[in-house]
């Protein structure tokens, strides 16, 4: 059994990289993941043929890990808010030409500089693109530290696996707090081999081209639609999880940590004979769209509640295709919800 | 008979789309006639930048990745730091190395990667139809300077090698032109030494050559020779700039 440690958020997503295999980080410090730029200098720099480079932006840093994971490398980079802006033409390019890689947005409240507490206003951004171009991430939402180490190393193996870049989305809360995790044996095996397509020696082979764009549009088309199938192959990796969803008076849908504030508003709704059930997206990225439209045909009232100004609220509407009905209850701009206002909120819905 | 002249084995037989009297083609050859010399083509990745040089992805027979515009540098420090046997070198503009890709040219030479820039100052954006760039002349016209870039309000021409140099840590920064056959001999000789700076692992190294767009400029390939010469060369002196033969290492 592998023994538990107590790690802060952020420092655990590093410890999980290099745990799966991560060799290269690039990354520029900004509030509130630094520790994690930091705890992946402080590990990389010591182990031999790894490389840690703190780019001069977040620009420069994206456009490392575009090279990097060209010439084979399991490569990661983090930031939070707008450093994710930054990035959005790297990623953009990234998607393009298929390579893999893992970004870590752990968010903070915006727009504009905003503020440096917790929010989850990225999510637009993370699930639909947030670059030019249609292209999209693999989004996966943790909600606790034990899952920012899971999350992080399935991250990894799904980017390899689709050849498309993935996003760890998480808040500032889950970065900064400390809990135990665990980790677990890792295989090595599970790090596809790149020779076939990275770039490298071309002794003995073709020379290889690694080229995002086409300026034949009947081309880029072609491009565009198989990468839109992979998104199609993709559907099957939806992960969520449903708590509490016998009998439920209302289902509340909600990721991250608003999810666990939830778990809590349900512990005080219980005491109140109040049923509330969750379900909880893990992958933003694909939906679970079918499995909250199935649920929301076994409820009269859905409530998603954001630390936004109402965004999943639309992937929610779409899923439940009137079969229920969706209100929305959100705090932004780095105020994090709490229990009792949640519980208001569905009493007053239930009313 | 015997052959006396032939295209390198680096370059792929795919015609070059540059316009006529163009030297981006004069610069790949020299780049493929290094490669063949130091016999690193089939160890070497190149990064093709945004510009007319975009399609230099498919002129050179050897891995080749685009970069996004001005990225290059980065996108080449990735590549080494996880192929650091292989010799990587990025093909830049001016558009894309003085202007958009600033930060990256700076600090891939401050943290004096090594890799090789070939940097091909035209004075002008080539590829989105002739705009001014930060090497565009004091005066010079271009569809964004219209009256003549005046100083006073869109700055002097920035000279790349003389910025680079004020920095300890790249290994070898040189200016190269290639009007007149002397020039071209000096320019291979630049080339080569650069990629030899980075095969012996000695740190950065980049050179900037001079060149030409008869297209933007509105003229001839020959009046725009004689223009490189008469206004480029002034004020962008040819030589070496920066030539740390013992590598960074040694000179601190
Ligand atoms: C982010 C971004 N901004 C602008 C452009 C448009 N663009 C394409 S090439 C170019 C200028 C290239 O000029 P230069 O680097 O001097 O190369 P040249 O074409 O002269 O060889 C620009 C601005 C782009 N592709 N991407
Ligand atoms: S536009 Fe200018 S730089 Fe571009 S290929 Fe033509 S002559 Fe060369």
């Amino acid at each position: 059994m592998a023994e538990r440690l107590l790690m802060k958020g952020n420092e655990a997503i590093g410890e999980a990289a290099i745990h799966a295999g991560c060799r290269y980080y690039f990354g520029y410090p900004i509030t509130p993941q630094s520790e994690l730029t930091a705890y992946m200098a402080r590990r990389l720099l010591k182990i031999e043929g790894a490389a840690f480079i703190q780019a001069e932006s977040e620009i420069a840093a994206i456009n490392m890990v575009y090279g990097a994971s060209a010439a084979g490398g399991r490569v990661m980079t983090s930031s939070s808010s707008p450093g994710i802006s930054l990035k959005q033409e790297g990623i953009s390019y990234i998607a393009c030409a298929e390579l893999p890689c893992v970004i870590v947005n752990i968010m903070r409240g915006g727009p504009g500089l905003g503020s440096i507490q917790p929010a989850q206003g990225d999510y637009f951004q993370a699930t639909k693109g947030g670059g030019h171009g249609d292209y999209h991430l693999i989004v996966l939402a943790p909600s606790s530290v034990q899952e920012l180490v899971d999350l992080t190393i399935k991250a990894f193996d799904l980017s390899d696996k689709y050849r498309n870049p993935a996003m760890i989305l998480g808040d500032g809360l889950l970065g900064q707090m400390m809990e135990p995790v665990q980790f677990k044996e890792f295989n090595k095996k599970s790090i596809p081999a790149k020779e076939d397509w990275a770039l490298g020696s071309s002794k003995g082979r073709e020379a290889r081209r690694i080229v995002p764009f086409n300026l034949d549009p009947n081309e880029l088309e072609k491009l565009v639609n198989e990468i839109g199938q992979k998104y199609q192959d993709i559907q099957k990796e939806v992960e969520y999880e449903v708590f509490n969803i016998d009998n439920p008076d209302i289902i509340i849908v909600a990721y991250g940590i608003v999810a666990r504030i939830v778990k809590t508003a349900i512990q005080k709704a219980k005491k109140e004979g109040i049923n509330i059930g969750l379900i909880r997206p893990i992958t933003l990225y694909p939906f679970p769209g079918a499995a909250i439209e199935d649920i929301a045909s076994k409820v009269e009232k859905i409530l998603v509640t954001e630390m936004s100004l109402g965004q999943m609220v639309e992937d929610v509407k779409i899923a439940v295709n009137g079969k229920a009905k969706v209100s929305f209850y959100g705090r932004t701009g780095g105020v994090v919800i709490s229990p009792v206002e949640i519980l208001e909120e569905v009493k007053r819905l239930l009313k | 008979m015997k052959k006396v002249f032939a295209k390198p084995k680096s370059l792929t037989e795919i015609p070059f789309t540059y316009c006529p009297g163009c030297h981006h083609g004069i610069i790949h050859r020299l780049i493929a006639e290094a490669m063949n010399d130091l016999d690193i083509t089939k160890e070497t990745i190149g990064i093709a930048p945004v510009g007319c040089s975009v399609f230099a992805y498919l002129f050179f027979d050897c891995d080749m990745i685009v970069a996004a515009h001005g990225r290059a540098p980065a996108t080449a420090t990735g590549i080494k730091r996880v192929k650091p046997d292989n010799i990587v070198f990025t093909y830049q503009g001016d558009g894309d190395l003085a202007s958009i890709g600033t930060a990256e040219i700076v600090h891939a030479a401050n943290r004096s990667e090594k890799i090789t820039v070939i940097f091909v100052n035209n004075a002008i954006y080539g590829m989105t139809g002739g705009q001014m760039a930060p090497t565009t002349l004091e005066g010079q016209v271009t569809q964004t300077s219209p009256y003549g870039r005046d100083p006073k309000t869109m700055g002097m021409p920035i000279r790349i090698c003389e910025l680079l140099s004020t920095l300890n840590s790249p290994a070898y920064i040189a200016r190269v032109a290639l009007t007149k056959p002397a020039y071209i001999v000096k320019a291979k000789k630049g080339i080569q030494k650069a990629f030899q700076y980075q095969i012996d692992g000695k740190g950065f190294s980049l050179v900037e050559v001079l060149s030409t767009c008869p297209t933007n400029w509105g003229l001839s390939p020959k009046e725009a020779n004689e223009w490189l010469e008469k206004n480029m060369i002034p004020y962008y002196p040819l030589g070496e700039f920066k030539c740390v033969e013992e590598g960074i290492l040694n000179v601190r």
